[in-house]
């Protein structure tokens, strides 16, 4: 009896000690979870955790709750997959968050959940990665396409100083959204750059080797080349890898689209001068003031609806509900130490 | 081999952590039943949802219970066959790629090739079934290590599935289906109708596994499989019927997850083995085979489903939700060989009858 009693014990012990294993880190942040320092509560729902873009968009986000008192909360995923998005969605709910920022894994699939959310009273607001518009309240975009493609050209203008060859490195023949930008793109060279002469597009297939040895073919079959643009983020890296370490360093340009952790190199050795894309702190910090005028129930989020955005300024609601966040971001060697994505 | 043993435990699980022996029936019933890892585990889970239900903030609300039965539920269905896989010392981890699989296939069959939901349904359960029948052939009557041929099909039908879709998804599912998938027993009560589903085959499953034939040739097949050869189990078949099994609840599983989700994509439940597989090892299966019960399993399920809410209700936790589970995982595969350890001890110290198998922690044979 002894024995049976102290094996007993010890089965209860061991189920105490997971038990209390768990609940002491459960009760640890409790405290934590409750202690949301305004009224607001604002949940942020990135495609996945660990991802350093997204990661500056929290922290864009956080900065705006500063500002307007509010809390927001980052919880995500490890894979960036929809199935896996939809609990947090559903807690979100639970919680009775006032609002919901979300880049979608999936147009559809995250749909019904966000309905459910916004039946408990939450206002959902999408940004990076829209879901279908009837899903949610606003989508707050990054860019438009006659943007991208005007912030290339005059790159490229005001650094082979406006006149002269240049080429397209692109991604593959068929991508959608670079042809769209390069079409946009030809349209403003024609109408107001008329010095300017785009020579070639090639395709690099945003594959890292072909993108460099479709940038070394275009250098050699154009002697005179001044400029490149490679509006992805794969070519514009391969092109300035190319130029860093050949004859055309400091001779011709490369700019385009690409982020600062992949050019930082090529923007501190000269290669590059200047490149664009969003700012995804920005992007942040836009979605979170435009969830905050939705939970408060200044905005509806239909088009026409005006909010102000801190130190974004204004910003007006546009169709099927969509805010733009703006021109792209323009990054250099006088800021591109403040960027880690 | 064990008939006189088993004879007696009509009115207990035959399952308990013990080894049968005559010393193991000087106990009272109560002490047989309640003295188990399955009822250790079923302690924790209901602690665990006790501090949940008082300490986690929000853990209260009606909605909880709900989600957490629809998360958990294709977990709960893929345990089933997954316990009786493991109890013969065997193992499936192809089971989500054949969940991925058949999401795939209900997607492009019903909205691509225009076939009824319930046909294509129909249709990506028996290719579940093809593919579990796959890995028996190969397990069973070829002899290959099942770790061996399961990882490799886990992959193959994973690139089967995205293959299949590639990085699109079908969403275009009848509302009346989608629904179905969420739908109430009774409406304002947290339990949707999957859980009679999971009943229905959890007691399908327990009455094959502890109570038939069958299920005594599942354990002796853990236990020993020569021995069980010799006792007249026919191995091979017994291991075949268990992987197509687990392909076609799989499958089954696979449908349901992509109603739930309204989305049918070859990346779909990605990883779910091992939440299968780290619940079945959690609700005392021992990973060596020849012991286990489906009680246990089902417990297990639900007390990694219930931290896993929990921690999802804390911001600070989410990431390390993970981590809990690993660590729980290991715990519990590590608790039998530490339990034994420490009873040897005792026994040593109390001079009681000591049995050599348990002081060393080998599991001993009925």
């Amino acid at each position: 009896m002894t024995f049976q009693n102290r094996r007993f014990t010890a089965l209860a012990a061991l189920s105490l000690v997971a038990g209390l294993g768990l609940t002491a880190c459960g009760s640890d942040g409790d405290g934590d979870s409750a202690s949301g320092d305004g009224d607001l509560s604002i949940t942020m729902l990135p495609k996945n955790l660990g991802n350093p873009y997204f990661d500056t968009s929290t922290g864009g986000a956080e900065d705006a709750a500063g500002e307007l008192g509010a809390s927001v909360e980052e919880v995500g995923p490890d894979t960036a997959t929809p199935d896996a998005q939809v609990p947090f969605i559903n807690t979100a709910a639970q919680q009775g968050a006032d609002a919901l920022i979300v880049s979608a894994n999936d147009p559809t699939a995250i749909c019904d959940a966000l309905e459910e959310a916004a039946g408990a009273g939450t206002a959902i607001v999408t940004f990076d990665s829209d879901t279908d518009p009837e899903c949610r309240d606003l989508y707050i975009s990054q860019a438009d396409a006659a943007g991208i493609a005007k912030v290339q050209v005059e790159m490229v203008a005001e650094q082979i100083g406006g006149s002269g060859e240049i080429a397209i490195l692109s991604a593959a023949a068929n991508a959608t959204n670079q042809n769209e930008w390069i079409s946009l793109m030809e349209e403003e060279l024609d109408a107001n750059y008329p010095d300017i002469e785009l020579v070639d597009t090639v395709y690099g297939d945003d594959d890292d080797q072909t993108s460099f040895d479709k940038t070394a073919a275009l250098l050699q079959s154009h002697p005179d080349l001044k400029g490149i643009i490679s509006p992805t983020t794969v070519g514009i890296a391969a092109a300035a890898r190319y130029v860093s370490t050949s004859q055309y360093k400091g001779e011709v340009a490369v700019t385009g689209l690409g982020t600062p952790n992949q050019m930082r190199e090529y923007v501190e050795d000269g290669t590059v001068a200047e490149f664009a894309l969003w700012n995804p702190g920005d992007l942040g910090y836009l979605a979170a003031y435009a969830a905050a005028a939705l939970a408060n129930g200044d905005i509806e989020g239909d088009e026409g609806d005006t909010f102000e955005a801190g130190k974004l300024g204004d910003y007006t609601v546009g169709a099927n509900s969509v805010v733009l966040l703006g021109e792209p971001f323009r990054f250099n060697a006088d800021n591109i130490a403040d960027f880690d994505f | 081999m064990s008939t006189r043993s088993t004879t007696p435990a009509a009115g207990a699980p035959l399952t308990s952590g013990e080894a049968r022996t005559y010393a193991a029936y000087s106990k009272p019933l109560w002490q047989r039943v309640l003295l188990t890892r399955e009822f250790a585990i079923i302690a924790a889970l209901v602690a665990v949802y006790a501090f949940s239900y008082v300490r986690v903030e929000n853990f209260d609300g009606p909605l909880t219970l709900y989600y957490l039965f629809l998360d958990v539920a294709p977990i709960l269905l893929i345990a089933l066959p997954m316990t009786m896989i493991i109890v013969t010392g065997e193992i499936d981890l192809s089971v989500a790629s054949v969940v991925g699989l058949s999401s795939v296939l209900v997607g492009i069959l019903h909205v691509d090739a225009g076939l009824s939901l319930p046909t294509a349904a129909l249709v990506a359960i028996a290719v579940g079934a093809v593919a579990g029948a796959v890995n028996g052939f190969l397990v069973a009557y070829v002899g290959l290590p099942s770790l061996a041929v399961t990882i490799g099909t886990l992959a193959l039908y994973r690139g089967i599935a995205v293959g299949l879709l590639g990085t699109e998804a079908k969403t275009d599912f009848p509302e009346k289906w989608t629904d179905l998938a969420k739908q109430r027993i009774v409406e304002g009560q947290p339990y949707p109708w999957i859980l009679l589903v999971v009943a229905v085959l959890a007691v399908a499953f327990a009455v094959l596994l502890h109570f038939s034939t069958f299920g005594r040739g599942v354990f002796e097949i853990g236990l020993n499989d020569e021995a069980a050869r010799f006792s007249g189990v026919d191995v091979a078949r017994t291991k075949l019927v268990l992987f197509v099994l687990a392909g076609a609840i799989s499958a089954f599983a696979g449908v349901y997850y992509t109603l739930r989700y309204g989305s049918a994509r070859g990346d779909n439940a990605t990883g779910m083995e091992l939440q299968v597989i780290a619940a079945v090892l959690l609700g005392g299966v021992s990973i060596f085979g020849g012991r286990g019960a489906l009680h246990g399993v089902l417990a297990g399920v639900l007390l990694i489903g219930v931290v896993t809410s929990a921690m999802r209700f804390n911001t600070d936790l989410v990431d390390k939700i993970q981590i809990v589970v690993g660590v729980l995982l290991v715990l519990s595969v590590v608790s039998p060989s530490f339990l034994s350890w420490a009873s040897g001890l005792i026994r040593g110290r109390t001079g009681l009858r000591s049995r050599s198998t348990a002081a060393t922690g080998k599991r001993s044979l009925p």
